[in-house]
């Protein structure tokens, strides 16, 4: 049974067309990757579907649970249980590892914080008090984020590229988390542009400019994503995909 | 006496320990308006407290070669919704001695309140000086605060201040202060405001890093909503060679309010160096996006982010 159904959503930006009439679901209890080159909107796609400001669709339904929650805040998607591990976290002067951590508990907990810390490989002992600021490195901060997630236990995570600026050692563990979320009963949308990361996925949607291009298993859609997608002359080049990252 | 009971109330509102004034191993001055209510002192350090017409002028000095182990308490404030205070302080810390201060100025009821503090503060040589001051006004807002500093800080010691108001409002508040580092010696200047309704903050805080290798960091965190207006002038000279210095100022606002930040580095030998950094805006939008994507309404995200810049 889908827990999200995504109809025919279509956003535009500063006049720039970043999805077009986009239309997946994801099944209940299921890793569904979401596969693309850069700029082809899936940072986009997951700003939309948490609510983010400026990220409201023109047109098109977005359905969590079987509600629509098109055009709710926000706040009110995270207390359905849907929540947004960013790509790039965001960095809180002040605010303790544990205190970010225990934002999305119902039961703020301690045992439950270290729990999630260790989920993610970091020794509660060394971060529980270490403030999230710019003295944490970027991998840390990644698997800062996962342990909020897995805190949080939502009904479903969009995961926002949690294998970007990781190293090649740990990209197995990030792979693991991401297992991890799973086996705990939550609903798992992987965005990424790495196919070996996809791999883990029950079902993949390969996306470019905007619109799904081929969906079905990771193992099919990521060698359709290596013959088709990434020769293909009419990829985006970096300088335009600088233009669409300002935008997002 | 009720003075005195009603003090301590106000000092445990402010976040004080009441029970520091009954603990012999730890020197303390109580003052309300212009008398002074409780004094202990301790071994090594001289507190005289004068009472004047106005306020009161203290005599602070921790003799050479002594190290106060306890931290030192002040508590000065006014409770009738009207009155002047004015302090004046003389402090000497003689070579190799050090003290820390931790001193809470009450004002819980004011509305047309004027607290003026006045200090002269010399600080010897091999020495230390940390003074920790948290200020709480009350809710009406209807009071002015001017606190002057004017210290001198000598070789291969430190100087430390941490100034917060965080709780109630603020009025008007308008701190000048001013600190000489000698050779060796470093400056940690830190000032945490939340301004609201019609509060004003003026802030000038400068550093003359006029000795060889001396430090100096001037941090400003800086929260206003509503129409209250911030001005921060954080400025820092740098005179000598291997004077090293920082000054970071941080300011949000929200609502109407209004923030302005004027960071001056002067340096004025080539083997000294100072930066600064300053930011002033709102809330990031992504920090409070991520926050309310853990199910935080906005209000709730922003007031975290911003508690944590203060804390």
């Amino acid at each position: 049974m889908p827990i999200l159904n995504i109809e025919k959503i279509s956003l535009r930006i500063e006049g720039r067309q970043i999805l077009k009439d986009l239309s997946f679901s994801v099944e209940a209890g299921t890793i569904h990757s979401i596969l693309g080159p850069n700029a082809a909107g899936k940072s986009s796609l997951a700003y939309c579907l948490m609510g983010c400001c400026d990220y409201l669709p023109q047109s098109g339904k977005i359905y969590f649970r079987g509600k629509d929650i098109t055009t709710l805040p926000v706040a009110e998607r995270a207390k359905m249980g849907l929540t947004l591990a960013w790509q790039e976290p965001a960095r809180f002067e002040g605010l303790t590892v544990k205190d970010y951590i225990a934002v999305g508990m119902k039961n703020k907990d301690q045992t439950q914080i270290e729990k999630a810390l260790y989920q993610v490989l970091l020794e509660p002992k060394d971060y529980l008090n270490r403030i999230i600021d710019k003295t944490l490195s970027g991998g840390e901060r990644k698997r800062l984020e996962l342990a909020a997630v897995l805190a949080m236990k939502p009904k479903l995570a969009i995961l926002d590229e949690p294998d970007s600026g990781i190293d090649i050692l740990a990209l197995d563990n990030i792979v693991e988390m991401i297992k991890e979320l799973k086996r705990e009963g939550t609903t798992v949308l992987l965005i990424t542009h790495r196919e070996e990361v996809a791999e883990i996925a029950d079902k993949t949607s390969l996306i470019c400019s905007g619109f799904v291009v081929k969906e079905g298993t990771p193992r099919d859609v990521g060698k359709y994503f290596k013959e088709k997608c990434i020769p293909c002359p009419t990829r985006i080049y970096p300088a335009e995909e600088d233009k669409i990252q300002e935008v997002e | 006496m009720q003075d005195y009971e009603y003090m301590l109330a106000a000092y445990e509102q402010a976040g004080g320990e009441p029970s520091v004034f009954k603990d012999s191993k730890m020197a303390h001055l109580v003052i309300h308006k212009n008398k002074v209510i409780g004094k202990h002192s301790v071994q090594g350090l001289i507190l005289e407290p004068k009472e004047t017409p106005s306020g009161v002028d203290i005599n602070l000095k921790v003799e050479k070669g002594i190290k106060i182990e306890n931290p030192v308490h002040l508590c000065f404030g006014i409770l009738p919704k009207e009155g002047i205070q004015e302090i004046n302080i003389k402090a000497k810390i003689e070579d190799g001695a050090g003290v820390k201060l931790l001193s809470h100025c009450v004002f819980p009821n004011a509305i047309k309140v004027v607290h003026r503090m006045t200090a002269n503060i010399e600080i010897g040589d091999n020495a230390y000086y940390e003074y920790n001051e948290v200020h709480f006004h009350g809710e009406d807002g209807g009071i002015k605060v001017v606190p002057k500093a004017k210290i001198k800080v000598g070789k291969n010691s430190y100087l430390v201040t941490n100034f917060s108001l965080l709780k109630g409002r603020v009025g008007v508040f308008n701190l000048d202060y001013e600190v000489h580092i000698q050779e060796n010696s470093s400056l940690a200047m830190t000032t945490k405001i939340y301004g609201y309704g019609d509060d004003r903050i003026r802030i000038k805080e400068a550093g003359l890093l006029i000795g060889r290798n001396s430090r100096g960091l001037i941090k400003s965190r800086i929260a206003v909503r509503d129409r209250a207006v911030s001005e921060i002038i954080n400025e820092l000279t740098a005179a000598a060679p291997e004077a090293r210095g920082h000054v970071d100022c941080l300011e949000v606002i929200q609502g109407n309010a209004r923030a302005k930040a004027i960071p001056i580095v002067n340096v004025t030998h080539e083997l000294a160096r100072v930066t600064h950094e300053a930011a002033i805006g709102r809330v990031g939008k992504k920090q409070v996006q991520t926050l309310m994507a853990r199910g935080l309404k906005e209000e709730e995200a922003i007031d975290l982010v911003v508690n944590g810049m203060l804390r």
